[in-house]
């Protein structure tokens, strides 16, 4: 892609986006756009629609109302009113536009950390065999996981397991990575080390949307923070002028409760 | 009184005791992977979102497993080929319905199994761009048939029993030569006795390689 096409077509475009389940409304609207590049963070209570939100991008919710695109690609729905879900085949590989980590690592227990990041290369990618082993060992590696590439996740620590989830999520090479609230399963000790990894990660230029209750990381990485409340995106910004000079009374209530 | 036991005659015919166990055995396997087959999709038929599916799959296990074996026995080799004027062989009459019979029995094992599974399991398997058919295949039924191992190999072994039900419709398994021995030298003792310890010594050895391969089989942690 040229540097003025990525300029002018947004990575990820969500529009409008409504979700219900049953009769809650849990999204009332919701409307982002990234770049490639961008890294945002997506902070809020509980119950505010933040996994919700990253669970549609991902087409692993439906939703009723809205767009998401991403490269300028309609997620999930063919274009028209009564929008039909699109064919199984074709959301399969729109997931594979998407790397998404998840709050419980969600590691394939039986396949070794190696085969946990190969399955996707040779399945899906239908890279031979060798070619899909040396990609993955190159993202284990990028983890500091290729010493544990012949272990299985139940003989790896929940910071371990993440990180394998990660390396499986982005040797996929998608257009944005997608972090479901990835540190809250995991002791105290061992956040830092998945943390870290995605640090690196955002280093690197990958273009990143992350759920996290992690407030200072959330500061430190992001080019732009969103605050997410009652399904509805209620402010968002820059880390520094967000966190430092909330406007919305109910930002400045969460980031006082979230001690930060 | 005084009655001498004598194994004589029971050795004589020993071969045909052995080839009965083997048929048993065999008719036995082969209905064991024509159920998994029959159990798995009628499991995950029972947790599709597709409700006529679900009917379909929770009738067929209701009726077939809430029948005595003997009864289904009777159905499918006297009932059906009379109703519908064709000849079915008594192996082949007795196989297919214990395979019809195991599959129910199996549908709610498989069924337990995929419930057990975590539910982000399949999510990450979508999540790397599987489709649902790829997801099942390579994430859901290796944990899930390891999962449900143990149950699969009691199944196994009470099907391999169930097989001695088919010396009622004639069929020569270990049961059938078991009582023509009995009726031809009056040997009640040792006949039906020699015949337990082959059912039981098979059962064990059975039981014990089924444990074997769980434990080859088992995900390391």
């Amino acid at each position: 892609m040229s540097e003025e096409a990525s300029l002018e077509t947004p990575v990820l475009q969500i529009e409008n986006l409504h979700k219900k389940f049953t009769h809650v409304e849990v999204l009332k609207g919701v409307d982002l756009a990234m770049k490639s590049g961008d890294v945002v963070s997506v902070i809020g209570s509980s119950g505010s629609g933040k996994t919700t939100m990253l669970r549609c991008v991902n087409m692993l919710e439906d939703f009723q109302e809205g767009h998401i695109r991403i490269d300028g690609e309609e997620i999930g729905y063919l274009p028209g009113p009564d929008r039909k879900p699109k064919k199984e085949v074709e959301v399969a590989r729109q997931r594979a536009m998407t790397g998404m980590v998840f709050q419980q690592f969600n590691l394939f227990p039986h396949m070794t950390a190696l085969g946990n990041v190969t399955l996707g290369l040779t399945k899906v990618k239908k890279l031979p065999q060798d070619e899909a082993v040396a990609i993955a060992e190159k993202w284990l590696a990028r983890v500091g996981m290729l010493d544990r590439r012949g272990h299985y996740p139940g003989q790896l620590s929940g910071g371990q397991q993440q990180r394998v989830a990660i390396a499986r999520a982005v040797a996929m090479s998608p257009k944005v990575m997608l972090f479901d609230e990835v540190t809250s399963a995991l002791d105290p000790e061992l956040v830092n080390e998945v943390l870290n990894v995605i640090k690196a990660l955002a280093g690197d230029g990958m273009t990143m949307l992350l759920v996290t209750h992690e407030m200072k990381f959330a500061f430190e990485v992001s080019d732009r923070v969103v605050f997410m409340n009652q399904g509805r995106i209620e402010e968002q910004g820059k880390p520094e002028e967000l966190f430092r000079n909330p406007q919305s009374k109910r930002l400045a209530e969460f980031l006082k409760s979230a001690q930060f | 009184m005084g009655y001498q036991l004598n194994f004589a005659p029971v050795w004589r015919d020993f071969d045909l005791l052995l080839s009965g166990l083997g048929l048993g055995l065999a008719m036995a396997v082969f209905a064991i992977l024509v159920g998994c087959l029959i159990g798995l999709a009628a499991a995950f038929a029972m947790v599709s979102k597709n409700a006529v599916l679900r009917r379909v799959a929770s009738t067929y296990v209701t009726i077939i497993r809430n029948m005595p074996l003997f009864f289904l026995i009777i159905f499918t080799y006297f009932v059906v080929p009379e109703q519908l004027g064709v000849r079915i062989g008594k192996v082949e009459a007795f196989v297919a319905t214990l395979a019809i019979y195991a599959g129910a029995y199996l549908t709610e094992v498989f069924r337990g199994a995929l419930l057990a599974l975590p539910r982000g399991l399949r999510e990450a398997g979508l999540s790397i761009g599987l489709t649902e058919w790829q997801t099942r295949l390579w994430v859901i039924l290796p944990v899930m048939l390891r999962n449900a191992l143990p149950a699969l190999a009691n199944n196994f072994i009470s099907l391999f029993k169930d097989t001695s039900l088919a010396a009622a419709i004639a069929v020569p398994d270990l049961t059938f030569y078991a009582r023509q021995i009995n009726v031809n030298t009056f040997r009640v003792i040792e006949t039906w006795s020699v015949c337990s310890l082959m059912y039981v010594t098979t059962c064990y050895l059975i039981a014990a390689g089924l444990r074997v391969a769980e434990r080859r089989l088992a995900i390391p942690r």
